[in-house]
């Protein structure tokens, strides 16, 4: 089952690959494959957070065993959309990458989430777990920070052109996934 | 049946590809560097399906870059009246109608005059020529685009001694164009010149671009193109031009000023507020998407035809 699922987070990569070999992504390829891979890596951030509203709703509680593979897709897209801008946008200079962190906000908070990320994917496995017990639980309460800022990077991307469709119906579904996990625990 | 010496060319050979052929004898016959583009030419052949639109080769306005694909040019389009996504024109635009079709001249001129677009297809002789477009997102291509020099039209409407602009207003119909649903902009897109860029032999009044009419995504049936300022200067879909004293309103001024200026020359060394300008995307280039960015040349490149109209006025303030 969950082979099945890697697979299928596999899906877009996939695409990409094959859209790449048949000369067909769009005029702008790198434009293109930063887009996709930016919205493919807030999808699983959305699927990831789905998975607890949906063990309550359904009460099937083996579901918490593919979080961390959704999680880790997160991070998978992430690095792709973060290499790709890193290597083609700034040719792999670590200064010109980091005055381009400095000086455009939306930037600033794509590459903020991108690091948060970093510790909740060395973190996820099982060794990480015991060793930092109740810490675990408190370290992955990141992904509450990096949530609103993935929407604000992609908000702000998409200021320029005032088109806020898009990122307003991912910014409802965190918003409701968020306020479901707020509602329990006030339950609680 | 027919004798075999009674058979046309043209009736064996698609209309397109005849004509196609056509040019690249035209190309060819330009020398060394009409071979490098006809090579261009014929791999894009099977790609276009439009009215052809007969021009000359001006050889005076030649860029020696690689032609950006027929492909590209017209599937990667900004042209938000039918959408905010650069695929969208091309899907979108099939619902603009491009028959009939006027433009009125208006304004400070002698000779204002509501003109049907097949007459203005006959005022002057229609040129072929490759121009550098970079648009202000950081990106560019070159494309082959056919039409004539603007100041033919202005000629014709004698300006008056008190003009001083020009202002270019394109369609805005709701029925035709769905992105104009979007607030994005104030409708209808404006855009404007002074009137010595106008007058600029470089002003192209667009009509075509690959041999054939504009595609709609392109800006049919009329549109300009000003190749030292961002694309976003270069209005699509013309109704009306008008002849002011003022400096018009337009569209992306007014809509992000200290953003977007009235000029829009294109300068690597004024940035815009949110990315460098520096250097540029060359769409389609050789070597693929892993090509490097290119620089981005004062004025795209044509300085020596237009940094004169700018002598003595500070850039970074009038962007």
């Amino acid at each position: 089952m969950k082979a099945l699922l890697i697979g299928i987070g596999l899906l877009p990569l996939v695409r990409l690959i094959v859209l790449g070999y048949q000369d067909d992504l769009t005029a702008n390829p790198i434009e293109f494959i930063t887009r996709s891979t930016g919205t493919w890596a807030l999808v699983f951030l959305c699927l990831t957070l789905a998975i607890t509203p949906l063990r309550r709703l359904t009460g099937i509680s083996q579901l918490i065993e593919y979080r961390r593979t959704l999680g880790l897709f997160v991070f998978f897209y992430a690095c792709l959309h973060f290499s790709i801008w890193f290597w083609l946008d700034h040719g792999l200079v670590f200064s010109e990458m980091i005055m381009d962190v400095i000086k455009r906000p939306f930037i600033t908070v794509g590459f903020l989430s991108f690091v948060l990320l970093i510790p909740l994917a060395l973190t996820s496995n099982q060794w990480a777990v015991k060793k930092l017990k109740r810490n675990w639980a408190r370290l992955h309460q990141l992904i509450y920070l990096i949530a609103p800022l993935v929407i604000l990077h992609y908000f702000w991307h998409k200021s320029g052109k005032n088109d806020y469709f898009t990122v307003s119906i991912y910014g409802a579904v965190l918003l409701i996934l968020l306020a479901f996990r707020l509602r329990l625990r006030f339950k609680q | 049946m027919k004798n075999i010496n009674d058979i046309l060319a043209s009736e064996i050979t698609p209309q397109n590809i005849f004509e196609k052929r056509r040019q690249l004898i035209k190309l060819a016959a330009m020398g060394a560097f009409g071979l490098s583009q006809a090579e261009v030419f014929s791999r894009n052949a099977f790609a276009q399906s439009g009215p052809k639109l007969p021009a000359k080769v001006n050889p005076q306005y030649f860029v020696a870059d690689k032609l950006t694909s027929y492909k590209d040019v017209t599937t990667y389009n900004n042209f938000f009246e039918f959408g905010t996504d650069k695929a969208d024109p091309a899907r979108n635009a099939h619902t603009l109608k491009t028959r009939p079709w006027t433009v009125s001249v208006e304004g400070l001129v002698n000779k204002p005059k509501v003109w049907d677009i097949d007459a203005l297809l006959k005022l002057a002789p229609m040129e072929e020529r490759v121009y550098r477009m970079r648009c202000v997102e950081g990106w560019s291509m070159v494309i082959p685009w056919i039409g004539y020099s603007l100041s033919h039209l202005i000629k014709a409407s004698e300006p008056q001694g008190s003009a001083k602009y020009i202002e270019f207003i394109s369609l805005a119909d709701p029925k035709q164009m769905p992105g104009l649903s979007s607030r994005v902009l104030k409708w209808p897109y404006t855009e404007g010149l002074r009137l010595d860029e106008a007058m600029n032999p470089l002003s192209l009044l667009t009509f075509g671009l690959y041999g054939e009419i504009l595609p709609n995504q392109n800006g049919a049936p009329i549109r300009i193109t000003v190749p030292w300022k961002y694309g976003f200067k270069s209005a699509k879909s013309l109704v009306k031009i008008r002849i002011t004293d003022k400096e018009p309103a337009t569209s992306w001024k007014v809509s992000a000023p200290s953003e977007y200026g009235f000029y829009s020359n294109v300068n690597p060394e004024v940035n815009h507020p949110r990315w460098s300008q520096a250097t540029e995307r060359r769409i389609g280039a050789e070597g693929g998407m892993f090509a490097p960015k290119i620089k981005t040349l004062p004025f795209n490149g044509y300085a020596e035809q237009v940094a004169h109209l700018y002598k003595g006025m500070d850039l970074r303030k009038f962007y």
